[in-house]
């Protein structure tokens, strides 16, 4: 392995991880929020596809980015309104929504197969700091969308803990009851939170089309959105530990796909197996550490809050 | 005191309906400014629902609320927090992962948090009232009584003129309970208004100045002065007729062991020690009781006995029987009756069918092969409705719609039909009617009578000395002190449920 294959690993470990964090924290303030969505798998997937079609048909990858987070946001309302109105049960709505969210992706990606990009998010050049051996490569050549989920990181992590819309975000998924008697409508906290989770998986599949593989196909996401919903797990519901969580295994996706490049002769097949082997593994490592701590996990998650019940 | 001061509340002809239940039937209020005010009442006489309608939780079918002379309709909590009303609820709302500070500043004007700031001005209104707190501290480390402090804390720092406090002093000490009275009373003097609502008469007598009587959902006697009155005369409005509580059954010598618990340990939600080597013998033929404060290690003994909960260390066997690791069935086939504090979530389930929740235990008898036999389940439930006086409707419809009593009396039945030699009962009589509790208490006499070995876990002081034959006291997880029911003075229980050690 030299050195510029090196640069490149970690810089592709970089990219990977940052489209794992966007659609990982929007899974966070869902459930923070008491909501979990099955769905960020098929809301990457629409995310993907709009943001390629809208960038072929308009040529402007912010104006994508933009319509992709938007048609998320919508679609994982419907996962919203189902829940947290409708009272209907999370898991199987959210595995709903990822099943009609690969199968919309696909029908509407069909014609933009093996296109060219109509416009790509180019890397940021920071001047003097993209010049840094080592460093410059691997952070100041990036695509803004790493940047920008590095700014959701900490916008997320000031917003849930100093202010008091966070305050009754993270209320909303401890203990519903008590976030409604202080005055906030506990329906509208958690719609928001799965619209803008909604939102941010959107932003993360935009962000692989229109910066990372700069063209469509069919299951372009290939998992990453079930990674991101086991990165909260993992990050234990704090976008900081999130943060590390994303790294690790985007630099175990930037291994499968770069290992062949150093001439490594491994199975590709079995190397595409090991995100999911090591997601498997946290689960089951958070769930024995359970049975002898509190769970970070927020206690009403999953569960439908009525009011006026006697 | 103020007998002249201006009214701070009002409530005039209140009306309030749920579907098959009129909870308000043109109740009346009229609290005056700077006093604490007692409302009074049996469950079910509609306390709460007035103060639901007076906090805006809920909106009265019919009625007028004024507060300060001027007329109100309060669409939500925040509303009547806006003029002034703070309400402390029996079941706190209170959100446990949150700090003390965190949990007062939710649903505060301020966007921006700023903690150290909240912290100081928290720090100054509990020094103000004396209400010891540490505001950094998350609310699941803070005992019941201190929780509720928080409670109170939070209508102080959002300026409430009027605190309503729901049953306050039902999960405190003897002496936290008089440590809240002062507090109320620094609080009237403050110029504010306390409503505290209860069913127990030395605590009204001792902490208010005047008492409303509900009863039916009616107003029965409205502003007594409570210098004026005497605990007889209010407990005679409570109920409308004279109180039937049962009598101390006869002495009977107690026989063999039937329960025997060896070093018993477990831990609690959090995995922290609940019940420390706690050792005990219950013989056939004895009733007894055990005291203490809630949240000292009663739920979670109990649920270590009857196979819910792990068991950590030592030895529970019921007549010889070694039961420390069986499940809950081998349990019940051993002889063990358990009634469980939370009726409805571990003892019944709501949605199945009276039939279903009757055969819960023994369903296994009543079977041909793989399948239940109907006509047996329904003979089965047929017979514990019959000779536990369980009044239903059609049993073949959810529990959800039968009354508290009644649904007790259905677990109770269902545990006891088994003749068991070992009955576990976690709060049996808890939120009863007088005639419910009554005739739970009857059944466990009768079990004594019968030769069973009753363990008998309540926060009813009363309860306890009236029906058990030794009473325990519980703190901390493990047992403080032994009393004799007849000659132990309510002093001593209470200063062995705060901790207070036998000597010996």
């Amino acid at each position: 392995m030299n050195e510029a294959s090196m640069i490149g690993m970690l810089s592709t470990t970089v990219s990977f991880g940052a489209l794992l964090y966007l659609a990982c924290i929007g899974e966070l303030i869902s459930e923070k929020a008491g909501v979990l969505n099955l769905g960020v798998e098929g809301m990457m997937a629409l995310g993907a596809v709009t943001g390629f079609l809208v960038a072929l048909n308009t040529e402007n990858p912010w104006l994508a980015l933009l319509v992709a987070m938007i048609v998320t946001a919508a679609f994982a309302s419907i996962h919203g309104i189902f829940t947290v109105v409708l009272g209907a049960e999370q898991v199987v709505s959210g595995l709903s929504l990822t099943f009609l969210g690969l199968g919309l992706s696909a029908f509407f990606g069909k014609s933009a197969v093996g296109n060219p990009p109509g416009a790509i998010l180019s890397n940021v050049d920071w001047g003097p700091l993209s010049d840094i051996p080592w460093v410059g490569p691997i952070l100041f050549q990036q695509s803004p969308m790493v940047y920008f989920a590095i700014l959701v990181g900490l916008l997320t992590s000031f917003l849930l803990t100093r202010t008091s819309i966070g305050l009754a975000l993270r209320g909303a998924g401890e203990s519903a009851s008590t976030v409604d008697t202080a005055g906030y409508s506990v329906v509208k906290i958690r719609l928001a939170a799965v619209a803008t989770g909604g939102a941010l998986a959107g932003a993360a599949g935009a962000y692989l089309t229109l910066s990372i593989t700069t063209s469509w196909q069919d299951g372009a996401t290939a998992g990453r959105g079930w990674i991101a919903v086991a990165l909260v797990i993992f990050g234990a519901w704090k976008p900081g530990r999130a943060a590390i969580g994303a790294l690790l295994f985007g630099g175990l996706l930037a291994l499968k796909t770069r290992l062949q490049t150093f001439g490594v002769n491994f199975s590709p097949i079995l190397l595409s197996m090991i995100p999911y082997l090591l997601t498997i593994g946290v689960l089951l490592i958070i769930s024995i550490r359970a049975r002898h701590r509190p769970s970070a996990s927020p206690s009403e998650i999953g569960k439908v809050y009525r009011r006026e019940e006697r | 005191m103020t007998s002249d001061s201006p009214l701070a509340i009002e409530l005039v002809d209140i009306w309030k309906r749920f579907p098959g239940v009129v909870a308000n039937a043109g109740a009346t209020l009229s609290v005056k400014k700077g006093t604490i005010h007692a409302v009074l009442g049996e469950n079910g006489a509609g306390k709460s629902t007035l103060m639901n309608i007076l906090s805006g939780v809920y909106r009265p079918d019919e009625g007028q609320v004024r507060i300060n002379g001027e007329q109100h309709w309060f669409h939500s909590p925040s509303d009547a927090l806006a003029s002034g009303i703070g309400m402390v609820h029996q079941e706190f709302r209170l959100v446990p992962s949150f700090t003390v500070a965190e949990n007062i500043v939710l649903g505060a004007s301020e966007k921006i948090i700023r903690r150290s700031f909240i912290e100081k001005e928290v720090e100054q209104i509990a020094q103000q009232f004396g209400l010891a707190i540490d505001p950094t501290r998350p609310v699941w480390q803070l005992s019941m009584g201190e929780r509720q402090r928080v409670e109170i804390l939070k209508t102080l720092w959002r300026k409430a003129q009027i605190l309503i406090l729901d049953e306050p002093t039902a999960v405190l000490t003897p002496a936290e309970a008089d440590e809240l009275g002062n507090v109320l009373r620094k609080i009237a003097e403050d110029g504010r208004t306390v409503v505290f609502i209860s069913h127990k008469l030395h605590e009204v007598t001792a902490f208010c100045d005047e008492a409303t009587v509900l009863r039916g959902g009616k107003t029965v006697a409205s502003s007594l002065k409570v210098e004026e009155v005497n605990e007889s005369d209010l407990a005679g409005l409570m109920v409308g007729s004279s109180p039937m509580i049962s009598e101390r059954p006869p002495y009977q010598e107690p026989g063999e062991a039937m329960l025997t618990i060896e070093g018993l340990g477990t831990l609690d939600d959090r995995f922290l020690p609940a019940v420390k080597n706690l050792n005990l013998t219950i013989k056939s033929g004895e009733i007894v009781g055990i005291a203490g404060v809630s949240g000292n290690g009663q739920r979670e003994m109990a649920q270590a006995i009857a196979g819910l909960r792990p068991i950590t260390s030592g030895k529970v066997t019921i007549s010889g029987k070694d039961l420390t690791n069986a499940p809950p069935s081998e349990r019940f086939t051993a002889g063990l009756g358990y009634v469980p504090e939370d009726r409805l979530g571990v003892g019944l389930a709501p949605r199945l069918t009276v039939t279903e929740n009757a055969i819960l235990r023994s369903y296994k008898n009543l079977r041909k092969s793989i399948f239940l036999v109907s006509e047996q389940a329904v003979n089965y439930c047929k017979e514990i409705i019959e000779r536990f006086g369980v009044r239903t409707g059609p049993i073949d419809e959810p529990i959800a719609g039968l009354s508290g009593g009644n649904l007790q009396r259905l677990l109770v039945g269902r545990e006891l039909s088994g003749n068991p030699k070992v009955v576990l009962a976690a709060q049996p009589t808890r939120g009863l009617d007088i005639q419910g509790v009554k005739a739970i208490q009857d059944l466990l006499i009768d079990e004594r009578t019968e030769g069973a070995a009753v363990l008998l876990i309540s926060e009813d002081l009363d309860e306890l000395l009236t029906l058990s034959d030794r009473l325990l006291v519980m703190h901390e997880g493990e047992i403080v002190k032994e009393f004799d029911p007849t000659t132990a003075h309510r002093h001593d229980i209470g200063a062995a449920m705060a901790g207070k050690r036998d000597e010996s």
